[in-house]
């Protein structure tokens, strides 16, 4: 029982960085109806500005405003060259759009900084929690408590922007309806400017954290991958979707890992979280907290 | 000037519904057949064989693929990678598994086991689509490489799932050198173009278009969208491990399952965008393009520069020019080249006189 809490715990404080992956889907999908492929890309891109910055002496702070700076251009960027173009398109396009956006980031960030795997300290071992280790008996890792502090404070963050702010109550209002919002004054581009530049400063807090903790390398890039099981179990436009999204596939596939591997050969974490979306998809297709609009045929 | 169908009058049916109703067309695709079928032959060096022309045909056969699933049938298919491992292994196993097997069959066979795994995942599609649709290929991606890699039985418990493929032999003759290799794989992939174009254009492609231009639509006037759907699936995942199976006995003779990884799945999608969505010419046009742009990139473009690059840059700058081109194709071009192709074609038409 002890060892199944270890697993379950282990399972949800790593799903916790699932969540940070998946958080920055869900405000670029609320605001603009674009399911943001790159966003792998841009959480590496972020991840590698940080630690290219930090290598060439930078103080610790002073890079992650730069990198803030960084991110916000590139929010510019793809708004001018890559929304703007493409208004009005259908969906599908945009998605397609954005894997070679992805491509695109991947290999800028690759060619700026090159592709050596680099370590990132934070100051915080991953070592269990003495504390709790002596009550219980179970090993709670000191970083995965410190990334889970860092989501809650930046989920409290988003939400108080979301709700309390004129900026967020404007982006609600455009990811409501495009065309209300454009009649009511509401300058769309900006907005679009705006979630795309805070998406990217949620990737950088995503990528720090999975820099520090698996060393900032190309594989970074594949973490989006395992955040579209997360968005569709949780909803795709659900802040608190994305939360516990992240921490039901993060259970679920240590558990499953563990549990349900050694009887097919272990190695099931690589497809485990989609088969588990593909079940969610047939009983609640628009996930735990999303927006009832799926067509179906 | 040339190319005018002024005087060229279809006097029944059959000749209005031809392929090619222009004759200058038919000149052309006689031409191009006979240059790739007898020409090219005596004067491509090995190089060129192996390293272009093969894998072009086989990555257009499986563009033409994804690109009845998703350009016709409107799905929206992340997999095709996984779909191509399935027909080659399941080509591999037939050949080693039934004694006497012939090759040809086995490559019709391994593209059946890929239909039918090609049916199993697209089950889903009859309740989602779109980018829940993705996910659900994506789900068919790990699934299948996972398991190929896991059970040592579809790899005959080699190490780490690499299989070798076993010598092509049709009617006796052993096809070994490039020449041989590259002949058989144009017939399959003519045949199978040939055949994928008649049946865009047939009932069954009108049933797909209709399902992707407006499904609700589409059911309204009697079109049964699971059929239709699971028939785009089976019809896809065919051509795509029709082109697997190719991959592994012509192309690069040994394969394991990470070959056929979520990157080679990319690189079919953008040939599809890239080359046109919906378009057979397209996948073609496609595939040429992304077989060729690494390699010009490598050799064509630091002498241009007038020094060499380092290399982790060449590999970089290739990412930036995929990804800078998709974008570029949405936005200017979404219907890619074939669509420059038949605007160019218009104008010909017209010229020189263009009023």
């Amino acid at each position: 029982m002890q060892f199944f809490f270890e697993v379950l715990i282990g399972g949800l404080l790593s799903g916790i960085m699932y969540s940070l992956v998946a958080l920055g889907f869900v405000l670029i999908y609320k605001a603009s109806g674009v399911f943001n492929f790159a966003q792998g890309a841009m959480v590496f891109f972020a991840a590698l500005t940080f630690v290219g910055l930090l290598e060439l002496g930078v103080p610790f702070w002073l890079g992650f405003i730069l990198t803030c700076a960084a991110m916000v251009l590139l929010a510019v960027g793809i708004e001018r060259l890559v929304l703007r173009p493409l208004v009005n398109q259908p969906q599908i396009t945009l998605f397609m759009a954005t894997i070679g956006l992805a491509f695109f980031i991947e290999g800028l960030a690759q060619g700026v900084w090159g592709a050596a795997v680099r370590g990132l300290e934070l100051g915080i071992q991953d070592q269990p929690l003495a504390w709790v280790m002596d009550r219980t008996g179970i090993g709670i890792s000191k970083f995965d408590l410190f990334a889970a502090v860092v989501s809650a404070v930046l989920v409290t963050i988003l939400a108080v922007f979301f709700n309390k702010t004129r900026v967020g109550r404007a982006l609600r209002a455009v990811a409501d309806d495009h065309q209300a919002a454009l009649a009511i004054g509401i300058p769309l581009q900006n907005i679009w400017r705006i979630v795309w530049a805070i998406a990217g400063c949620v990737a950088l807090v995503a990528g720090v954290m999975w820099g520090a903790r698996n060393g900032v390398q190309f594989a970074l890039t594949f973490l989006a991958l395992k955040a579209l099981p997360v968005l569709i179990i949780g909803g795709i436009d659900s802040i608190a979707g994305a939360i516990l999204g992240g921490l039901i596939i993060g259970a679920s596939e240590k558990l499953g890992e563990v549990y349900v591997g050694p009887l097919v050969g272990g190695g099931i974490e690589s497809w485990f979280p989609y088969v588990m979306a593909l079940l969610f998809l047939l009983i609640r297709p628009e996930g735990l907290f999303g927006e009832k609009h799926i067509e179906r045929v | 000037m040339l190319y005018r169908e002024a005087g060229q009058f279809r006097t029944s049916y059959a000749e209005d519904q031809q392929i090619f109703p222009i004759r200058q067309d038919r000149i052309a695709v006689a031409l191009i057949v006979a240059v790739f079928l007898v020409i090219t032959p005596l004067v491509a060096s090995p190089y060129w064989l192996q390293a272009i022309l093969i894998p072009t045909l086989i990555f257009s056969l499986a563009a033409i693929g994804l690109n009845i699933l998703t350009g016709y049938a409107g799905q929206l298919s992340l997999g095709s990678a996984a779909f191509m491992a399935v027909g080659a292994f399941g080509a591999y196993n037939f050949v080693l598994r039934v004694p006497g097997m012939p090759i040809l069959a086995a490559f019709a066979l391994g593209g059946l086991c890929a239909a039918g795994v090609g049916i199993v995942f697209g089950l889903p599609s009859l309740r989602i689509k779109g980018l829940y649709l993705a996910v659900a290929t994506l789900a068919a991606q790990f699934f299948i490489l996972w398991a190929l890699t896991k059970f040592g039985w579809f790899s005959n418990h080699s190490s780490s799932g690499v299989i070798t493929a076993q010598k092509v032999t049709i009617l006796g003759y052993v096809l070994a050198s490039p020449v041989n290799k590259y002949l058989l794989t144009l017939v399959i992939v003519s045949v199978l173009a040939l055949a994928a174009k008649n049946l865009v254009r047939s009932a069954t492609g009108r049933a797909w278009m209709a399902i992707r231009d407006m499904d609700v639509a589409a059911e309204v006037i009697g079109i049964r969208p699971l059929r239709t759907k699971l028939l785009a699936f089976a019809v896809s995942s065919f051509y795509c491990g029709v082109a697997g199976a190719l991959y592994a006995y012509t192309y690069l003779g040994t394969v394991d399952p990470e070959g056929f990884g979520l990157d080679l799945s990319f690189r079919i999608l953008f040939m599809v965008i890239i080359g046109g969505v919906g378009s057979i010419l397209g996948s073609f046009l496609g595939a040429t393009f992304i077989v060729l742009l690494p390699i010009f990139l490598d050799n064509f473009l630091p002498p241009l520069l007038g020094h060499s690059l380092p290399a982790g840059l060449t590999s970089n700058l290739q990412l930036i020019v995929f990804g800078g081109l998709i974008i570029f194709f949405l936005v200017v071009e979404p219907y890619g080249l074939a669509r420059l192709w038949q605007i160019a074609k218009e104008k010909l038409r017209l010229w020189p006189f263009p009023h």
